[in-house]
């Protein structure tokens, strides 16, 4: 199936308010969906006889922000965050990628992580990238079985890919 | 008095097992690298298994933000340092997707030749290194033999023996050597004049007749070896959906029985190069395949570790294919790609088909030279997470066995 044709499947069970927007144009055709509905879509993309999205190939976090000032008069983007969740189905061989956009802070307060809810239990696999993307980029995954932090150690302070991040100076007594 | 009770029995009812937490690893020599596997036993049975990873956690995808495509090529090639080429391809046709640029004909022949070689020479060490996690030496030496070579022959095309960077935005570094002088390992295996000339090509096809003959060997030792057979067959398994649930893929997805590679089915950036090139897709319960032990059932260990001994056989048809067509392909080696040209306001996910499973990469650009977004998703990763269900309730010296079928190598997972 097209970007369209999926685009269209989800609008037409869901609505226009948790499906947000389809961009074809893209090299790798996006729909956008409402965070608060992640779960009952992936749900109906991987049960529906149609779709069958039944593998999740990637889900990484993208964090939109500039923070030279100098290049940022350039920037394309709002700062935002987003989940971004590559779909393919093993059966029809069609792929889709499904895109969740967030603040990058919870209510505007800095430190705080903005939530989305888990889609570890449609997919398996969503268990570990979740974790990873709490570890690396920091989204909260609510509702999520085991949200610990997965490559960095569980002391770590910060989340490493997010654009703001500073490096730490030193790490239990080791200068970096 | 009587010293002991009259049924014996129930002082055995009595005994109890206490629960006990081991550690494996990080530096233990069958998890395959600095994997950490937290275990929950009760006696010899597992009950738990609790991956830690991180250990080899390197940064990679921050540095690739901060880096050019052709800055950052290095460094996927010490996420799988046993199959360096296949990351070089992968992380190239992402970036060259992204821009829009088409390699000719020629850098896509030089590719396919490479990428199947460093196959034939990831999934020897997978085959050698499972032998050793089963306590079978000789198939480890023998795998390395052959490796050797490969290794010597990708030395004269990039200089490089491990970290090759040699499959670039826009084709290869280099075009294929002509003239070299035979490798010493070559040279002693066949019996040849170690100072003897010969074109690059010839090389390869000699080494890839020399090693056709040998995989009957490896058959002997490992795939029909009875005691190798009772270590792995049965134990493990993974149904096709599972493996889907768990994003399993390459050998590990085929072993479960689903007829998926991205060779044939993949992106078409990807399986243009693979076009009409002759090959078949292994994937279990091996159709036309005489001798499956009868032992072996459909998503085992042992199901993994065979599809991986076929694919050895297809990579050697398709190098043959390519070294055939390789005089007459047209075009140059490479495209020119400058350091510091600038991505357009796009993205772009590509997964290609690795010896260990699809690599994926996902690639933002925001109109500047170094991208917004660099992930590189890693398929031993999502390999490595099915280690937990399929450990529940083995014995604990199966767990080597069952990780081991993986095949996983920790500086992809943890990059």
């Amino acid at each position: 199936m097209t970007s369209q044709e999926i685009f269209d499947s989800l609008t037409e069970k869901f609505g226009s308010d948790i499906i947000l927007a389809l961009n074809a144009e893209a090299c790798d055709p996006w729909i956008e969906v409402a965070p608060a509905s992640i779960v009952d879509v992936s749900a109906f993309l991987k049960s529906e006889e149609s779709l069958k999205f039944d593998m999740l190939c990637d889900l990484s976090g993208v964090d939109y922000l500039e923070p030279d000032a100098k290049r940022a008069k350039k920037f394309p983007y709002e700062p935002h965050l987003e989940v971004v969740y590559h779909l393919f189905s093993v059966s029809i061989k069609h792929k889709i990628t499904i895109k969740v956009k967030l603040p990058r802070w919870k209510n505007d307060e800095e430190g705080s992580l903005p939530d989305v809810p888990s889609v570890a239990q449609v997919w398996k696999i969503a268990d570990w990238h979740e974790r990873e993307a709490f570890d690396l980029v920091g989204i909260n995954f609510t509702g999520h079985p085991n949200l610990l932090r997965i490559l960095c150690p569980d002391d770590w302070e910060g989340h490493g890919l997010r654009k703001d991040y500073e490096f730490p100076l030193e790490y239990h007594g080791v200068r970096g | 008095m009587a010293t002991q009770l009259e049924d014996q029995r129930v002082i055995e009812f009595d005994v109890r097992t206490d629960e006990m937490l081991i550690n494996m690893g990080p530096q233990h020599p069958s998890t395959h690298g600095v994997l950490r596997l937290l275990l929950r036993t009760d006696g010899e049975i597992v009950y738990e298994v609790t991956p830690h990873l991180g250990y080899l956690h390197r940064c990679a995808e921050k540095i690739g933000e901060n880096l050019t495509g052709p800055q950052w090529l290095p460094y996927t090639d010490r996420m799988d340092y046993l199959a360096a080429m296949n990351m070089n391809l992968g992380m190239s046709l992402t970036y060259e997707k992204l821009i829009g640029m088409e390699v000719p004909e020629k850098a896509m022949n030089v590719r396919l030749i490479i990428a199947e070689l460093g196959r034939i020479a990831s999934h020897l060490v997978g085959m050698g290194a499972y032998g050793l996690d089963l306590g079978s030496f000789s198939p480890f030496l023998y795998a390395f033999r052959e490796r050797e070579i490969i290794l010597d022959l990708f030395e004269e095309a990039c200089g490089a023996r491990l970290t090759y960077s040699y499959l670039t935005i826009g084709g290869a570094t280099h075009d294929l050597p002509g003239m070299i002088e035979i490798p010493p390992g070559l040279a002693a295996l066949t019996g040849n004049d170690p100072k003897m000339k010969m074109q690059w090509t010839d090389a390869v096809l000699m080494f890839l007749d020399w090693l056709e003959k040998r995989i009957r060997e490896y058959h002997i030792l490992l795939t029909r070896n009875s005691i190798f057979i009772k270590r792995t067959a049965a134990l493990g398994v993974m149904s096709g959906e599972m493996a889907i649930d768990y994003g399993c893929t390459g050998p590990v997805l085929r072993g479960s029985g689903v007829d998926f590679d991205l060779r044939r089915d993949g992106d078409p950036i990807y399986t243009r190069m693979y076009e009409g090139y002759d090959f078949d897709v292994i994937s279990a319960p091996f159709e036309g395949v005489a001798g499956i032990p009868k032992d072996v059932i459909l998503g085992d260990n042992w199901c993994r570790f065979f599809v991986r001994m076929l694919e050895v056989i297809e990579a050697i048809k398709l190098v043959r294919q390519g070294i055939e067509k390789y005089p007459t392909t047209e075009g140059d080696f490479r495209v020119p790609y400058k350091m510091n040209s600038k991505l357009p306001a796009d993205e772009v996910y590509l997964e290609t088909e690795c010896p260990r499973g699809q690599m994926g990469f996902y690639i933002v650009g925001d109109g500047q030279a170094e991208p917004m977004r660099a992930r590189a998703k890693s398929s031993c990763f999502c390999n490595l997470s099915v280690t937990a269900p399929l450990c529940e309730g083995v014995l604990l010296g199966d767990i080597p066995s069952i990780v081991g079928s993986l095949d996983i190598v920790m500086g992809e997972i943890d990059r």
